[in-house]
């Protein structure tokens, strides 16, 4: 896009700014993060129907942003073609996404393992479902392991942001870019079936034009693949390296900014922790449960507090070490059979601290109520 | 006569491509890759789109093309070649978008991106090297290996009953309404490597004139896959292969939909 291109819908772009900044609506989690795409200057978007997902696509095909942005949107033959799509468009440095959920974000695999290799900024939302197989359409946590803990093959990380509200679903979408374009690395946005379905009250964030080919010039101009010009070396976009010297290096440098983020990237959110004896420790959906559960456990006495963690790559280790020298112990709760829990014995374990550790969670679609997790809590923790 | 006397600047009817890196190329003597990258960066020097091409290499043999010709690359995963051309041409309509793929990866594990890329009319260059083998991996069958031919998973030739038939993808290409450009060369003689070079222009000029998807079949050699020397490969591409995977335009349509297709809105 030439800056003349982008001067003529400036002024379009400030009459909606006018119309819609600051602006409130009650939209589907989903919907709003179509819509944030859009507003964040997103060069493209490549997906594949699956539920309960679908309403993104939907939502940008409704919208028509090539229409207005210059956006691109493509409904793909498969997640394998979409994923592609992505790394081919990231490698131009311009700045595009995708969106699936659990089935699909598994076709997507090797596509993930590349662009992480191929050291390319991207954004993939993940909205889950219950699995494993084709499982169910109702929502679940139970890709935490394949989202944090890498997915597909070879060593990386994805970054991994954990929305609990439709209000974040808006949020994360910048957010999620400004990471991925600052450590050259896909970011993933882990929603669950709850999430993107469920309709809340939502402050849409403001328009920012998309990048003029000049401006992804000054961003990314030292690797992308713009077409060669005279001057500079051909660039090549690739994970490939049979020289196992120079693989080795790769892998090291991958492992520093893996290191770098877990230093800098760290975010959560605390919930009456200051007295708090017990610590239930819940992301998205659940930790939404949870917050229904402290008000419970503390009408009932119990000193209850919530440790929301919202990178859960990287996982908040220190803050989880910090409150296990205080407390009696963490319930961690999750719409799985205990994969994060294992984070939370980790943080405590690698620290030397001695303290109880449990999980409680339902499957296969089912959401816990805050009573059931108040219960487990007794059960399991403090002892009836 | 001294050879000083026949070096002369008049006296030149072929020379190093300019856009060709110098990089030594890692392909078996008798290899047809390295003819073919040659008149990708002659057509690419003669277009004047060097700053604007974009390559795709694929999982395969070369995969490495990206070293050997001196514009911006991205590599593939085995097969999505297509989607990720799709990907770069969607963000960048005025970038000359081209992918280089093997029959294994094109026809084989990419069948389905090939497919859609094609029918969706992106507006790319497709390059096929069929040589009916897998030539990285050591000479496996591949989808267009023919009937009774030796591979090293087809020890006694390929069987009809065990491994199914060999696919002329590139017949099923040219149906597709996405297509405006479909053709078969080969570039074994001298002459075939001219008219080879001129059908990659033509899909150039197609993709610069944004007519849709350009697809040249290159009917290939591999002489190390087929235990054979480059000599004995050309004469059995000839007797073996041009039967079966005709030389020739399959397609050379104005971009006029075919009946059935025309365009709603």
């Amino acid at each position: 896009m030439s800056l003349e291109t982008r001067n003529l819908g400036i002024q379009k772009i400030k009459n909606q700014i006018k119309k819609q900044m600051g602006e409130l609506r009650l939209m589907k989690g989903n919907e709003v993060i179509a819509e944030a795409a859009i507003r964040c200057g997103c060069d493209g978007y490549f997906g594949y129907p699956i539920t309960p997902q679908s309403e993104i696509m939907e939502t940008l095909m409704a919208r028509e942003p090539w229409n207005g942005t210059g956006m691109v949107v493509l409904q793909a033959e498969s997640e394998v073609a979409s994923i592609n799509m992505v790394y081919g468009a990231a490698g131009t440095g311009k700045k595009v996404m995708t969106s699936s959920s659990s089935p699909g974000i598994s076709l997507m695999a090797e596509g993930i393992s590349y662009l992480a290799g191929a050291e390319l900024p991207c954004v993939i939302v993940n909205v889950q479902r219950g699995g494993p197989g084709l499982g169910t359409i109702q929502p679940s946590q139970a890709d935490y392991f394949q989202s944090t803990k890498g997915g597909g093959h070879g060593d990386y990380h994805l970054l991994v942001l954990a929305p609990a509200s439709v209000q974040e679903m808006n949020d994360f979408v910048k957010l999620a870019f400004d990471l991925a374009f600052k450590y050259n690395n896909p970011a993933m946005i882990l929603a669950d079936g709850a999430i993107g379905q469920m309709m809340e009250k939502v402050e849409l964030s403001d328009f920012v034009p998309r990048l003029t080919d000049e401006e992804i010039e000054a961003r990314s101009g030292s690797w992308a693949v713009t077409g060669k010009r005279k001057g500079r070396e051909r660039h090549v976009v690739t994970s490939l390296e049979l020289n196992s010297e120079k693989m080795e290096e790769n892998n090291i440098r991958f492992q520093k900014k893996y290191r770098k983020m877990e230093e800098e990237e760290v975010r959560y959110e605390l919930i009456e922790c200051e007295d708090a004896e017990y610590i239930l420790v819940a992301f998205g959906s659940a930790s939404r449960i949870c917050q229904k559960s402290v008000e419970l456990a503390r009408a009932k006495g119990l000193k209850v507090g919530l440790l929301r963690p919202i990178t859960l790559y990287p996982f908040p280790k220190k803050t989880v070490a910090e409150l296990a020298r205080k407390v009696k112990g963490f319930l961690s709760v999750e719409i799985n059979a205990g994969q994060m829990v294992e984070d939370v014995k980790l943080s405590i374990f690698d620290e030397g601290i001695a303290v109880p550790v449990k999980y409680y969670g339902r499957m296969g679609g089912i959401v816990p109520t805050p009573g059931e997790v108040v219960d487990a809590l007794q059960r399991l923790l403090i002892g009836e | 006569m001294d050879i000083k006397e026949i070096i002369r600047p008049e006296n030149l009817v072929s020379k190093k491509p300019v856009l060709m890196t110098g990089n030594t190329m890692h392909y078996c003597p008798g290899c047809s890759h390295g003819v073919v990258h040659g008149l990708l960066a002659e057509v690419i020097e003669e277009l004047g789109i060097q700053e604007r091409t974009i390559g795709v290499s694929p999982v395969g043999c070369s995969v490495f093309a990206y070293n050997y010709i001196d514009i911006d690359w991205e590599e593939a995963a085995h097969g999505r070649a297509p989607a990720v051309a799709t990907g770069i041409s969607r963000v960048n309509p005025d970038k000359v978008v081209f992918t280089y793929q093997g029959d294994g990866d094109l026809a084989s594990i990419g069948a389905g991106e090939i497919m859609h890329a094609c029918n969706r009319g992106e507006n790319i260059v497709v390059i096929f090297i069929n040589n009916a083998i897998y030539g990285m991996t050591g000479g496996q069958m591949a989808p267009t290996t023919l009937l009774g031919q030796v591979t090293s998973t087809t020890p006694n030739g390929r069987n009809v009953d065990l491994n199914g038939y060999p696919l002329r993808i590139t017949e099923l290409i040219a149906q597709l309404p996405g297509t405006s450009y479909v053709t078969r060369q080969s570039v074994h003689t001298s002459a075939t490597v001219r008219k080879c070079k001129k059908a990659i222009k033509k899909a150039f000029q197609n993709v610069i004139d944004k007519k849709g998807t350009s697809f040249v079949e290159i009917v290939s050699t591999c002489n190390s896959g087929w235990r054979c020397t480059p000599v004995e490969a050309n004469q059995w591409m000839e007797e073996n292969m041009f039967p079966f995977y005709r030389p020739g335009d399959l397609k050379d349509a104005e971009k006029d939909a075919p009946e059935g297709y025309q365009k709603k809105n």
